[in-house]
């Protein structure tokens, strides 16, 4: 039988929907967009662009940063390193330097799950590629920013990162549009690998617009004692918003840890899960989310699948409904394959005790305050392993996200 | 029966009249009539379900407990209508007999709150006093998430010291705490209602719900009351109180009140 390629197998799944999440009717979004030429630093954005990528982690000094990629529409402005044994550039770049690149194109996530990959591989627009060569440790995180500052647009990316042997990287990515943008279409592929004793965190957020759909889709192949930790924040509104990424545990004692915080407006689906194959002896996963809805409806999925013995794995997630018209719909799911896993879950939603909110009253906070309170307490997931910029990035992100919210 | 305080201070701190209570359409109190003077330290007897802890959050405004007759008088104002909060500010405090958890609020998020809206404690003065609870290690915890009963009760205490509230209620301040403990519960109440000074000068008042009354062995009450079925059934000195209680049980009180 004739080998099928990519290209082909993307033509075949063209129109092919999703298993989840509404249908996105693709020709509704524009392919066209400007050259936005290249820049030497991130100061040289203009104040509109810079105070967007800001919202979603971007340090524009680059001063905490070991590398920056800038993607603007379908224009890759600025892809710099400033650490020896990393390398940032465009995959386009990347696939015309290294050959070998096609060994990790499109292995990590099919591309004929659905018409999203299919269309990223038909009418890609770049994206970044992230490397560290073996044993490269970097000093502070890559941050790469994927902006769409056209009206009505589609932006396809397929991103690259790898971490080879022994090496960490710290990454943050965030997404976002011009203000004046209230449509568009993100999907932006990400395929990860960790190789042995390697390192990665990958911090993601998100700042949208009320009518733009997003559709990323994310696979991570972990290797033995590799360390995979992934976070994704979403405070802002979104019209549609579904992703579903995986990780497999491939060697021995390979750890993945998803933490996902989602605020989802009135008007806002969000539609985000996690999950992770455990698939060598001694892989350890943990799945946390919490999940906020402020009118908008939230699912949020976890998969957990052990397919050998010796694995360990948790998932957790909660849900606060804090509007009436709000719903969140959690499904935790554990798939055990044989016998000697252990896996386990924990789940809620549900509204804040009242009986919390008067016992913050009790100590003088108002009933608006305590539940401020509250809810900041209930985003403020503890995160292990990450450097303490990132963590005050998410902070602010929520932080921002919150206080936001209330002004709307 | 009355005692000589009364002479020291023309106006209680806190004055309970006639006040009747429902919890979802259930009467919890019946024209219970109740006074505290600045200085006085007061101890609330009563079986399970007299209604005790009902009182006391009536009195701190949890809006479950509905007035529905009757006035809470603090400092000649009537505050029935007051939020928790505002009451919270005038001076109210409350140590919770079993006080929620609150995910995600560490012990030293609410000792700021507290420390804030109360206004008088410094931050150093917090540490040294978490340090002579033993409580240091527990800043960083969620507030009461897994704390054990003992712990609790630390945990509340500190938070009063923080608050510094003029009018302190205890719920039950003694139950689940071992006898180490209670020592130590005892010196922190003594020192939030000012027991180290002339009771003259004290700007404090504090009533205190005991069911077995071990707490007495370690504070001194100057009065007592006792409740029964949601009101108040006879008040008096403590120590003899206490002694009919022990001696008779609270059988005793209702064939008294008989």
């Amino acid at each position: 039988m004739p080998k099928v390629t990519v290209k082909e197998k993307a033509k075949n799944a063209e129109r092919k929907p999703a298993a989840i999440g509404p249908d996105i009717d693709l020709s509704e979004y524009s392919l066209q967009a400007d050259d936005h030429g290249e820049i030497q630093k991130l100061t040289g954005l203009t104040d509109e662009v810079r105070e967007r990528a800001i919202t979603v982690g971007i340090d524009a000094e680059e001063s905490c940063r070991s590398g920056s990629f800038f993607q603007m529409d379908h224009s890759v402005i600025l892809a710099a390193t400033n650490q020896s044994g990393l390398e940032v550039m465009s995959t386009t770049e990347a696939l015309k330097k290294y050959e070998w690149l096609t060994d990790y194109w499109w292995k990590a996530v099919q591309v004929d799950a659905d018409k999203y990959t299919a269309r990223a591989e038909l009418q890609q627009h770049h994206g970044y590629f992230l490397r560290a060569l073996p044993g490269a440790k970097a000093e502070f995180p890559l941050q790469a920013c994927l902006y769409m500052g056209r009206e009505g647009m589609a932006q396809h990316v397929h991103n690259i990162i790898i971490a080879e042997e022994g090496s960490e990287l710290h990454i943050i990515t965030g997404c976002t549009t011009a203000q004046s943008v209230k449509s568009g279409l993100h999907v932006g592929i990400s395929e990860f690998y960790i190789k042995k004793n390697a390192k990665v965190t990958f911090t993601m957020i998100h700042n949208w617009a009320e009518n733009v759909a997003v559709r990323p889709r994310t696979g991570t192949i972990v290797e033995e004692n590799g360390v995979f930790m992934s976070n994704y924040i979403c405070m802002r509104p979104v019209k549609t918003l579904q992703m579903y990424p995986a990780a497999y545990c491939i060697g021995e004692n390979a750890t993945v840890r998803y933490n996902t915080i989602l605020s989802a407006p009135e008007g806002s689906k969000m539609d985000v899960g996690s999950k992770v194959c455990l698939r060598a002896k001694g892989s350890r996963a943990e799945v946390v989310a919490r999940a906020i809805s402020k009118g908008g409806a939230i699912v949020t999925r976890g998969n957990l699948i052990g397919e050998v013995p010796g694995i360990k794995a948790h998932l957790e997630c909660r849900g606060l409904i804090l509007s009436e018209r709000g719903s969140i719909l959690a499904i935790p799911e554990l798939d055990g394959r044989v016998s000697g896993v252990e896996m386990s879950h924990e789940a809620a939603v549900g509204k804040i005790a009242e009986e919390e909110i008067q016992y913050l009253m009790a100590r003088g906070l108002t009933s608006d305050e305590a539940t401020a309170a509250i809810v900041r307490g209930f985003l403020d997931i503890e995160i292990k392993g990450l450097p303490e910029h990132l963590r005050r990035e998410i902070k602010k992100a929520v932080e921002m996200g919150e206080k936001e919210e209330r002004i709307l | 029966m009355n005692t000589s305080q009364e002479k020291c201070r023309d106006v209680p701190l806190i004055e309970i009249r006639h006040l009747s209570v429902s919890v979802e359409g259930k009467r919890v109190l019946n024209d219970l009539d109740l006074y505290v003077m600045q200085g006085e330290t007061i101890v609330l007897f009563g079986p399970n379900g007299s209604g005790k802890t009902s009182l006391l959050k009536t009195i701190m405004g949890i809006p479950q407990y509905r007035v529905e007759s009757g006035n809470i008088i603090y400092r000649g104002e009537d505050i029935a209508e007051r939020s928790i909060d505002e009451r919270a500010r005038l001076g109210l405090g409350l140590v919770f007999q079993n006080p929620p958890a609150v995910r995600g609020v560490r012990l030293k998020d609410i000792l700021r709150i507290c420390m804030e809206k109360g206004g008088v404690f410094k931050e150093e003065s917090i540490i040294e006093s978490a340090d002579k609870l033993n409580f240091v290690d527990f800043m960083d915890r969620d507030v009461n998430l897994g704390f054990s009963g003992g712990e609790i009760k630390r945990s509340e205490l500190l938070q009063m010291l923080a608050q510094n509230p003029a009018f302190v209620m205890f719920d039950e301040p003694d139950s689940g705490v071992d006898l180490v403990n209670i020592n130590l519960v005892g010196k922190v109440i003594n020192e939030l209602l000012e027991k180290g000074i002339r009771e003259d000068r004290r700007t404090k008042a504090g009533l205190i719900i005991t069911h077995a009354g071990h707490i007495l062995d370690y504070v001194n009450a100057d009065r007592a009351y006792v409740m029964l079925n949601g009101s108040v059934s006879c008040s008096g000195n403590p120590g003899d109180i206490l002694e009919d209680i022990r001696t008779k049980g609270y059988e005793g009180c209702v064939r008294c009140r008989r």
